[in-house]
């Protein structure tokens, strides 16, 4: 299921202004990979590429090439559903479709996709909540609006909406900014349930988080505003926190700038 | 328009809540003279005590008073129109709600409002059924499929168009409009005779038909403008999230945003059709000015309430002008009951909203 | 393996292919160039009707056949999504086509009767067979009518506003706003019944000599009943942007509420209020119906709103347009162009000034 994701020079662009310019990175599957950085950096512009969701922005348009698996996602050919599908996307904030209930939104997904088996959607449902640790929540009212749900509630259901459609990455955009820290605990075991079956990049902006859940560690940064964001140094996460090669990681990870 | 807070207030957490509470308090809560039975501070002499009368107790009673005038308009609207229409309802020699024919200034003076409702009511319904599929369409377009550049000008066109009187689209109707219409209503005769709606020998032009188109091209503006808000406050967060999930352009907007945006559509075709319901001079110069229940689409006739007060207000006697007065209060109810409708679609909305911020 | 794929054959749900068959423009076009073709065959072949029925036909004949090509090619979902942009461009191209033929006949034919006479004389002695005459009489009608209204309206409106933001609370308050909602949806031809009933044919007689008068103020007072909703509702909202820290700096200062309304509430949110009164100027200078019930038109110069009939530019469009006189449509379309122009220039500064002064 999981799959190898890896960008060449990607530069993504706002119009005439460059957010973030010639990233090269490989994600392995079946990983967590962390981007961290300061406010700004191109972290999550970087991500929102990965699944075409930058484009979705006016006038937004990347250069430089992202493959999955050898497929490279921009090539002209290419269908941008098909590629959302198969690469997941969690927000920063919580957003379930205010208009339908917990159960619509988990299977919202796969309607789209034409299932209409009501055996199959409950199954799936099911299935996509437990995975997301949702299930024994809310297994009594699975036809209450999902807007009625805890934040971290929220969030557990956008995972389960997420992985319900069975993507191969799942792209996770600072999912736990807006979560106390007992719901924050709560999305990082499901990462580490999540990391069996799919490959995870996660943007956060808590240093702690990406050193307990990811393998791999990417660290952002630009030089002042204005200027572009760079990928400053991506290694093991054990590595980029006990012994970084950059000085500009150092001094982050330290406190000692952003 | 302005009925709901922007786009970006409504993204933000608990954004519209928070700042009308804020200044709510800043507004009541806090009394700038301190209460009278407040100890002195510090020990110090008292402080000045609130006096009975001020300017302060004088402006609020002013303010108070012009917003119970609102209640106050309503009220003696429905009084004097009650008080001037019962003299001639009970002159009348018919049943007001059943009769068809409209003789008020003859003796004795027989009257009903049976056919000009009907004319009213089909009129505006036919003209919503042509306009608010093609409003949404527009509104859509304007909020979703338009490049920016192209959408900012085009809804100030639209919004425009809204604020043209109603006088000139009925007198376009009347000299330009008619003729492709009384064409297309001798077409649809010639073919389509069989079904009862198109069917009759002339002559056509002056039709029911004309009239609802004239008023569904008045009210695409509004219904238009307000669906295009709407669609616009969609949070962007479930647009992405439903893009996300793999969605055409058109699945994201089935699932995301008309979901979203169903209560206000509803109100905005409801406040349409308020807005058609009531529309006088446009009709009265398309419409044919007939006295009968018919189906009929095409030939000339039909007419409609607020058209033929404007028709026949002229010629009429004392009785007369009551008969239009009883005939208004009708209007006056529906469309009151219509709006408030709407509104209270509107206000459960944004509580709704509101909460769940 | 995954559950999906195991229930549900041919639903497909992350396909490993992720590229797709695009349908070319040509064949697009293709399509649309046979559906033309064939509708231009149906149509003037069995000879029911004319160019405009193939254009209709062969519209609806493209969207098929898109609907089938696209849906071979690129798949279902990407069909529909094509057919519904479709769709919504048609529907805007069907509405700009009215609303483009009302512009240009009022362009077109409004110039007719572009002239000073027609701003300088008014409609007295002026018979059927009179090419000239004008609307003097109506645009005095007018600016007289909407002042008067605007002067009334604007106080007692700025006034509600401000108890609905400052003062108002509870259920009294709610029901106030609510009903303030309502009576923007009231037509405006109730509101002249209004204003009939209770000035014209009982209030007005008290001044003369019990017969009841026409009178260009009757008609202030219907206007009045239609401005007042708009101008609350738009002040309200203006009131309801004024940053609350502004009113608290006062407070803490120990300036009393009247006043912190009057001189630091109101001067900020005075260019919004400015725009809310003038689009709801707007509105009325179009009125028709109310004009015509309680002011009663008329053919002759008459300064003095306060009695006897007057006319206004949107009652002389209507009364022309029911005229009979062949000079009347020239007359009713260059008073039409002239209301249109009043109406949209007041409208176009008001929305200029809003965005120029967007308190945010």
């Amino acid at each position: 299921m999981a799959k190898r994701i890896e960008a060449s020079g990607v530069s993504s662009y706002y119009g005439s202004f460059k957010a973030i310019d010639g990233i090269s990175m490989t994600v392995e599957p079946k990983t967590i990979t962390a981007l961290i950085g300061p406010s700004g950096c191109g972290k999550s512009t970087f991500l929102r590429s990965i699944n075409r969701m930058h484009e979705v922005l006016p006038n937004a348009r990347i250069e430089g090439r992202l493959t999955i698996d050898d497929q490279n996602i921009y090539d002209p050919d290419v269908d941008v559903t098909a590629v959302r599908r198969m690469i997941g996307m969690v927000f920063q904030r919580p957003n379930p479709f205010p208009t339908m209930s917990i159960y619509e939104n988990v299977v919202a997904g796969l309607k789209l996709n034409g299932v209409k088996k009501k055996s199959v959607l409950d199954d799936a449902a099911e299935k996509s909540l437990k995975s997301a640790n949702l299930w024994d929540e809310v297994k009594d009212r699975l036809n209450r609006p999902g807007a009625g749900l805890s934040g971290g509630q929220q969030q557990r259901l956008c995972i389960a909406r997420t992985i319900a459609v069975e993507p191969q990455v799942v792209l996770m955009d600072e999912p736990c900014s807006a979560l106390d820290p007992i719901s924050t605990l709560a999305i990082e075991d499901l990462m580490f349930k999540l990391k069996d079956r799919f490959t995870i990049i996660i943007v956060t902006h808590n240093m702690q988080q990406a050193a307990r859940v990811s393998d791999k560690t990417g660290f952002f940064s630009i030089d002042k505003t204005g200027e572009p964001g760079r990928l400053i140094e991506y290694d093991d996460t054990q590595k980029i926190f006990s012994n970084p090669t950059e000085k500009k990681t150092e001094d982050y990870i330290t406190g000692r700038f952003g | 328009m302005g009925d709901f807070p922007s786009r970006s207030a409504s993204t933000n957490a608990g954004g519209p809540g928070v700042t009308a509470r804020h200044i709510r308090s800043a507004g009541n809560g806090v009394s700038p003279i301190p209460p009278d039975d407040r100890p002195p501070l510090g020990g110090g002499s008292a402080l000045p005590r609130k006096s009975r009368f001020s300017l302060e107790t004088g402006f609020k009673g002013l303010s108070t008073a012009a917003g119970a005038m609102v209640l106050v308009i309503i009220v003696a609207i429905a009084i004097f129109l009650i008080s001037k229409a019962v003299p001639a309802l009970n002159a009348n020699d018919e049943s007001f709600l059943t009769a068809k024919e409209w003789f008020p200034n003859e003796t004795p003076p027989h009257f009903g409002i049976a056919a000009l409702a009907f004319g009213t009511l089909l009129t505006s319904v036919i003209a919503l059924l042509v306009a608010v599929p093609i409003a949404l369409g527009i509104a859509l377009f304007l909020s979703h499929y338009a490049p920016k550049r192209l959408a900012t000008p085009l809804g100030f066109v639209i919004d425009l168009l809204a604020a043209v009187p109603s006088v000139v689209f009925g007198l376009w109707g009347r000299d330009v409009f008619s003729q492709p219409v009384q064409h297309f209503s001798e077409w649809l005769n010639k073919y389509f005779s069989w079904i009862p709606l198109f069917g009759g020998d002339g002559p056509f032009g002056r039709s029911i038909l004309l009239g609802s188109l004239v008023l569904a091209i008045m009210v695409l503006p509004i219904v238009t403008s307000l669906s295009r808000e709407v669609f616009q406050q969609t949070p962007g967060m479930n647009e992405d999230a439903a893009l996300a999930l793999g969605a055409t352009k058109w699945e994201m907007i089935r699932t995301a945003v008309l979901p979203y945006g169903k209560p206000g559509v509803i109100a905005a075709v409801m406040l349409g059709l308020g807005r058609a319901l009531g529309e006088t001079i446009a009709l009265a110069l398309t419409l044919g000015t007939t006295f009968v229940i018919s189906f009929n689409l095409i030939q000339s006739g039909g007419n409609s309430i607020a058209a033929n007060i404007a028709n026949t207000f002229g010629e009429a006697n004392a009785t007369g002008r009551g008969a239009l007065i009883a005939s208004g209060l009708v209007l006056f109810a529906i469309t009151l009951v219509v709006n408030m409708a709407a509104r209270a679609i509107i206000y459960r909305r944004r509580e709704f909203r509101d909460s769940a911020a | 393996m995954s559950l999906l794929e195991r229930e549900t054959s041919g639903v497909v749900m992350t396909p490993d292919n992720i590229r797709t068959r695009k349908l070319p423009v040509a064949i697009d076009l293709g399509i649309a160039v046979v559906a033309l073709v064939l509708a231009a065959a149906i149509v003037l072949g069995a000879g029911i009707g004319n160019w405009v029925l193939v254009i209709v036909v062969g519209a609806i004949l493209y969207l098929v056949g898109l609907y089938f090509a696209a849906g071979r090619v690129e798949g279902k979902r990407a069909a529909k999504n094509k057919i519904a942009r479709a769709m919504i461009y048609s529907a805007c191209i069907l509405a700009v086509l009215p609303l483009a033929s009302v512009v240009w006949t009022l362009v077109s034919k409004g110039a007719a009767r572009l002239d000073g006479d027609f701003f300088g004389s008014s409609m007295n002695n002026i018979g059927a067979r009179d090419a000239n005459g004008g609307a003097y009489h109506a645009i005095i009608g007018t600016l007289e009518q909407v002042g008067i209204a605007t002067l009334m309206a604007v106080p007692l409106g700025v006034l509600g506003a401000i108890y609905l933001v400052e003062y108002g609370r509870g259920r009294f308050a709610l029901t106030v706003r609510f009903f303030v909602d309502v009576m923007t949806g009231i037509p405006s031809i109730v509101a002249g019944l209004f204003v009939l009933a209770f000035w014209v044919l009982i209030v007005s007689p008290w001044f003369n000599n019990g017969t009841p008068r026409f009178s260009g103020f009757a008609a202030s007072l219907a206007l009045t009943v239609l401005m007042l909703p708009t101008i609350v509702r738009s002040t309200e909202e203006m009131l309801r942007l004024v940053p609350g820290p502004l009113r608290e700096g006062a407070y803490a200062l120990g300036v009393p509420q009247w006043k912190t309304i009057l001189r630091v509430v109101l001067p900020t949110a005075l260019p919004g209020i400015v725009t809310g009164v003038m689009l709801a100027v707007a509105r009325a200078a179009g009125e028709t119906a109310p004009v015509l019930l309680v002011a009663g038109g008329a053919a002759a110069i008459n300064m003095d709103p306060f009695s006897g009939n007057q006319s206004s530019l949107s009652l002389f469009v209507y009364q022309q347009a029911s005229d009979a006189s062949k000079f009347a449509p020239d007359r009713a379309w260059t008073a039409a162009l002239t209301l249109v122009a009043l109406v949209l220039i007041l409208t176009i500064a008001a929305k200029l000034l809003a965005r120029r002064n967007r308190l945010s």
